[in-house]
C-alpha cells in the first residue's frame, strides 16, 4: 500500500492525524522504530505523546494515517490478542489488580487448569516464577500485588507484557514516580532486555534520562513531528530548542519594579522536608514579591506549595506566615494566618461544580456572610458581585452554578475564592492550566496587581508563561531546589533546569 | 515473529528456586485472613458452653445450622455480588417473593389468596424462574443501562416486597404443595436437608471462586474493572451471570425457609439484608469489591448466629434480642476492622 513502508521497522506510524472535536491532537505525525533500539519520545504537555501511545497500542484508531508492525498493517482494534502480541504499554496508571497475587495478575484470564478443569495454582505459580526468573525480576509471585512498590509493579507489568509475546514495549513516563536508585535499576533492566531483543519506546520528561538510556529521539511539538535523530548527534541545547520551539512568550512584560529590601517577610519556610518528595527547602517571600516554584511532575513543587498553604503537613521544617506559625497541615489555621490558595486542579480541589458562583467564591469567608453562623443570601451575593466585577467573570449573575462557566471563568472563580479572604500570602498551583489565552493574561495580570498591593505570592507551575512574571524562580528537580533564576531568564535555561540538564556540560 | 512463549528463547537455566518461590508469605497471609474469625467462633463456643451446657450438644448445633441455613444462602449470594464490585439489596425481597409467587400459583383457591392455576409439581421450577427473572431485571438496569447497583436494588427491594404483599393480600400462604415443603423439612442422614444444601452450595462457592477462571474473573472485575477488561475478561457477561446466580440463590434460600415453616408470610425475608451485609463484611468481604472469600462469608454468618443462640440460651428476653443483635453486629464490625487493620472496608 505504502511504498515508503519499512519492513525492517518494529513499528511504523505514518501520516497520523487524530482530532477530538475542535482539538487536533496529532497532525500528520509519524514515527518509525527499528528493532533493538530504545527510542525516546519527548515533547511538552499537549504535544500529542499520549495520543500517539493510545494509537500505537490500538486503544484508539487514528482519523487518518496507518500503523504497521514489522511491515504488516496493524490488526483491527477489536483484536486485542493480536495487538498484545505486537506491542505492550506500561502506563503510569497501574493495570495491576491489587487484591490478587502477582502470579494471578500475570496469568489473569489465562489460568492453567488441572485434569478436573479447575485452576491449577501450583502450575501457575511455577510458570509465573519462571517468567519472572527469566527476566530476572526478583518478586515473590505469591504476594498480593497491592504490596508491591511502584518499581516492582512496573517490572511485573513489563514481564506480563513480554509473556504475551510482544517484544516491543512502550514505557509511559516510567521514571516519574521512582527515586534515583530505582531509576538506575530500571535502566539496567532495560539494557539487559535490549540484549535479549526487546525494543523500547521510552517516554520521559527528563532529558538526562534520554541521554543515558536511549539510542534515538523523536520530538513532538504542538501535535506535529519535529525531528528524529540519533541521541548522540543531538546536543542537549538543540533538543530543548526543538521541544520549546521558537514560540515567544505570551507578551513582552515590563520589568517589574524591584521589591524594596526592607519589605516585611510574609513567608518564612525553613528546612521543609517530606521524605523524598521535597528535601530541605528554605523559602522566604517578602511582601509584594512573586516567587516561582518551577519543576516537572514529580519534582515536588506541587507538594511543597500545598505544604505552604496548609494542605499537607511536612515531615520536618516550619512554615511561618506573617509572623504566625499555623498548625502544620491545617487549612483553617493557614487561612486565619492569611494564606489564600489556588489549588492544583480546579475540578478536584477548587470548585464544587453544582453550587453557585456566589457559594463557591465565598466558601472561605463564612464569617463575613452573616452572624451566628447564618448565611445572609443578600450579603453573600453582594460579596460575590464585587468579586465578579473585580475578576471580570463572564456570567449573568452570582447564582449561576459554576459548571456552567468556561474553563477560564471557572479558574477566575477559584482565584476569587482565594482572594476573598484578602490574603497576605497567595499560593497558586498551576493557576492557568486548561485556561484560554485571554483569561490566562488576565489572571496573571491580576496576580501582579495583587502583589503590587503588598501580598506575597508563590506560583508553583511548569508553564513558562506563569513563571515569567516572577521576581525569581526556584527550580526543583527530584525534590530539591537545584537552581534559582532571577527574572529575565531565557526559556532554554528554564526548561533545561526543569529537565535537570546542564546546557554548558 | 511474535511467538507466544512465556519466556525468552534461552530458558535453559537451572530450575528456578530463588525469588519466585522463596516464601509463600502472601498465601499464608491470605489463608490467615480467611481463618480470622475461627478464634472468635471458638471463643463464642466456649462462652456458650459456660452459659448453658446444652450449647455444644449436637441437637443445639444442628439447630443453629438449620436456622442460619436459609439466610446463609443470601450471604453467599451477597458475597459473590460484593466481590464482583456490586451490591444487591433486593435479595431479601427475592427471598420472600420467589416462593410467594410459587405458592400463589399453586395453592388451591379458597385457602388464602391462592389461585390454584398450576399443579404442585411446578412450585420449585416457578420459584427458580422468579429468581432468574429478578436477576435479569437487576442486571438489565445495572449492567445494560449502567445504573448504580445500590439504588437499583433498593428500588427492586421495595417493588418486590410490594408485589409479595399484593399477591398475598398481606396474608400468609398455607396449604402449600408437598414439593415446596420437602427441601426445608426433610432429613438426610439424620441431618436436615437444608443444612446439606447450604453446605453443598457453600462448598461449590469455595470451589468456583477459588479454582475456576470464572470465579477469579469476579475478583479481577471487583478489583480493577479496566485491568480485567484489558486481560480479555468479558466483564459484562460475568456481571450478568453473577447477579442472576445471586437472585437464584436467594430464591433457593426462600424455598428452604418456606419448607421449614410450611408457609410463606408476606413479610418473609423482611429486614434480613442488614444481617446479610454484616455477615459478609465481618467475614472479610469488602464493600469496595475484589476482596473476600466465600469461606470467610460463611464464618461471618456462623458467628452471628452462634452469638444469637448464646443470647437466647442465656435467657435474654425476646424483646431485647433485636437491639442486642444490632449492637453485636456493630461491635463485630468494629472488632473485625481493628483486627483486620486497614484491609477491611
Amino acid at each position: 500500500m505504502d511504498a515508503s513502508a519499512n519492513p525492517s521497522a518494529v513499528c511504523e506510524a505514518a501520516r497520523i492525524t487524530k482530532r477530538y472535536g475542535e482539538t487536533v491532537a496529532l497532525d500528520g505525525a509519524h514515527i518509525t522504530i527499528t528493532p533493538g533500539e530504545t527510542h525516546a519520545l519527548v515533547g511538552r504537555n499537549g504535544a500529542g505523546k499520549s495520543t500517539l501511545v493510545s494509537i500505537l497500542t490500538g486503544l484508539q484508531e487514528p482519523d487518518e494515517g496507518e500503523v504497521r508492525f514489522a511491515g504488516r498493517p496493524a490488526p483491527r482494534s477489536s483484536e486485542r490478542d493480536a495487538w498484545r502480541e505486537r506491542v505492550a504499554c506500561v502506563y503510569q496508571k497501574s493495570t495491576i489488580i491489587p487484591e490478587l497475587t502477582v502470579a494471578e495478575n500475570l496469568y489473569l484470564n489465562r489460568h492453567d487448569h488441572n485434569g478436573l478443569g479447575l485452576v491449577s495454582w501450583k502450575s501457575m505459580w511455577r510458570k509465573a516464577a519462571d517468567l519472572l526468573e527469566a527476566w530476572s525480576v526478583d518478586v515473590d509471585v505469591r504476594r498480593s500485588a497491592g504490596e508491591l512498590g511502584v518499581e516492582q509493579r512496573q517490572f511485573v507489568e513489563i514481564a506480563r507484557a513480554l509473556s504475551f509475546g510482544a517484544r516491543f514495549i512502550i514505557l509511559d513516563e516510567p521514571t516519574a514516580q521512582l527515586d534515583g536508585a530505582a531509576i538506575s535499576r530500571l535502566f539496567d533492566r532495560m539494557r539487559a532486555m535490549r540484549e535479549q531483543g526487546v525494543t523500547f519506546l521510552f517516554i520521559s520528561h527528563h532529558l538526562q534520562e534520554i541521554y543515558e538510556i536511549c539510542d534515538t529521539v523523536t520530538v513532538f511539538r504542538d501535535a506535529r513531528h519535529i525531528l528524529t535523530a540519533p541521541v548522540g548527534e543531538l546536543p542537549q541545547g538543540d533538543l530543548v530548542a526543538a521541544m520549546t520551539g521558537e514560540a515567544a512568550g505570551l507578551r513582552d512584560r515590563q520589568a517589574r519594579s524591584p521589591v524594596p529590601a526592607e519589605a516585611p517577610v510574609i513567608l518564612d519556610a525553613r528546612g521543609l522536608t517530606d521524605g523524598e518528595v521535597y528535601v530541605g527547602v528554605d523559602l522566604r517571600v517578602q511582601a509584594g514579591e512573586i516567587v516561582g516554584l518551577a519543576g516537572l511532575g514529580g519534582s515536588g513543587k506541587t507538594e511543597l506549595a500545598e505544604t505552604i498553604a496548609g494542605l499537607r503537613a511536612p515531615g520536618e521544617g516550619t512554615v511561618e506566615v506573617a509572623g504566625r506559625r499555623p498548625r502544620a497541615g491545617s487549612v483553617p489555621d493557614s487561612l486565619a494566618a492569611g494564606v489564600g490558595l489556588v489549588p492544583r486542579d480546579r475540578h478536584h480541589q477548587g470548585l464544587i461544580p453544582l453550587m453557585s458562583i456566589a457559594d463557591n467564591t465565598t466558601m472561605t469567608v463564612p464569617e463575613r456572610l452573616g452572624t451566628a453562623g447564618l448565611v445572609s443570601g443578600r450579603r453573600r451575593d453582594g460579596l460575590a458581585r464585587e468579586m465578579i466585577t473585580n475578576l471580570a467573570i463572564k456570567t449573568p449573575g452570582p447564582e449561576l452554578p459554576v459548571n456552567g462557566l468556561s474553563g477560564g471563568n471557572q479558574q477566575k472563580v477559584v482565584m476569587a475564592r482565594a482572594l476573598a479572604s484578602d490574603p497576605r500570602l497567595l499560593v497558586l498551583i498551576t493557576p492557568t492550566a486548561g485556561v484560554d489565552v485571554r483569561s490566562k493574561e488576565f489572571l496573571l495580570a491580576k496576580v501582579e496587581e495583587i502583589a503590587g498591593k503588598g501580598t506575597g505570592v508563590v506560583i508553583a507551575s511548569d508553564e513558562l508563561d506563569d513563571l515569567r512574571l516572577c521576581d525569581r524562580v526556584l527550580v526543583m528537580f527530584h525534590g530539591r531546589v537545584t537552581t534559582e533564576l532571577a527574572a529575565g531568564w531565557h526559556d532554554h535555561d528554564m526548561v533545561a533546569a526543569m529537565e535537570g540538564v546542564d546546557l554548558d556540560a | 515473529m511474535p511467538e507466544t512463549t512465556a519466556a525468552p528463547a534461552e530458558t535453559g537455566r537451572p530450575a528456578p528456586k530463588g525469588p519466585g518461590r522463596r516464601t509463600p508469605a502472601g498465601l499464608r497471609l491470605a489463608r490467615l485472613r480467611d481463618l480470622a474469625l475461627v478464634p472468635a467462633i471458638i471463643a463464642i463456643a466456649i462462652v456458650g458452653q459456660i452459659v448453658h451446657p446444652i450449647f455444644l450438644r449436637a441437637d443445639n448445633l444442628i439447630n443453629i445450622l438449620q436456622t442460619m441455613s436459609e439466610i446463609s444462602l443470601l450471604v453467599l449470594a451477597q458475597a459473590l455480588v460484593l466481590i464482583v464490585g456490586k451490591m444487591d439489596l433486593s435479595l431479601e425481597s427475592t427471598f420472600g417473593l420467589a416462593p410467594g409467587v410459587a405458592a400463589w400459583l399453586t395453592v388451591a383457591v379458597g385457602t388464602g389468596s391462592g389461585l390454584g392455576l398450576l399443579s404442585g409439581f411446578w412450585a420449585i421450577p416457578i420459584t427458580l424462574a422468579v429468581g432468574v427473572l429478578i436477576g435479569v431485571v437487576n442486571a438489565l438496569f445495572i449492567v445494560r443501562f449502567g445504573l448504580n447497583g445500590f439504588i437499583v436494588t433498593l428500588g427492586m427491594l421495595i417493588v418486590l416486597r410490594g408485589l409479595l404483599t399484593g399477591i398475598s393480600g398481606g396474608q400468609t400462604f398455607f396449604n402449600l404443595p408437598e414439593s415446596m415443603i420437602y427441601l426445608g423439612s426433610a432429613m438426610w442422614f439424620g441431618v436436615p436437608a437444608s443444612i446439606w444444601i447450604c453446605l453443598l452450595l457453600f462448598a461449590a462457592g469455595v470451589l468456583v471462586m477459588g479454582f475456576t477462571g470464572f470465579g477469579r474473573s469476579l475478583y479481577a472485575i471487583g478489583g480493577n474493572v479496566d485491568a480485567a477488561k484489558a486481560a480479555g475478561i468479558r466483564t459484562d457477561r460475568v456481571l450478568w451471570i453473577t447477579l442472576i446466580t445471586a437472585s437464584v440463590l436467594a430464591a433457593v434460600g426462600g424455598l428452604l425457609l418456606t419448607g421449614r415453616l410450611a408457609s410463606v408470610a408476606a413479610s418473609q425475608g423482611d429486614g434480613a439484608i442488614f444481617t446479610v451485609f454484616a455477615a459478609a463484611v465481618i467475614g472479610g468481604v469488602s464493600l469496595n469489591g475484589g476482596k473476600g472469600t466465600v469461606f470467610g462469608a460463611f464464618t461471618g454468618i456462623l458467628l452471628l448466629y452462634m452469638i444469637q443462640n448464646v443470647l437466647t440460651l442465656a435467657g435474654v428476653p425476646a424483646q431485647w434480642i433485636e437491639a442486642l443483635n444490632g449492637a453485636i453486629i456493630l461491635t463485630a464490625l468494629a472488632l473485625s476492622r481493628l483486627t483486620g487493620g486497614k484491609t477491611q472496608e
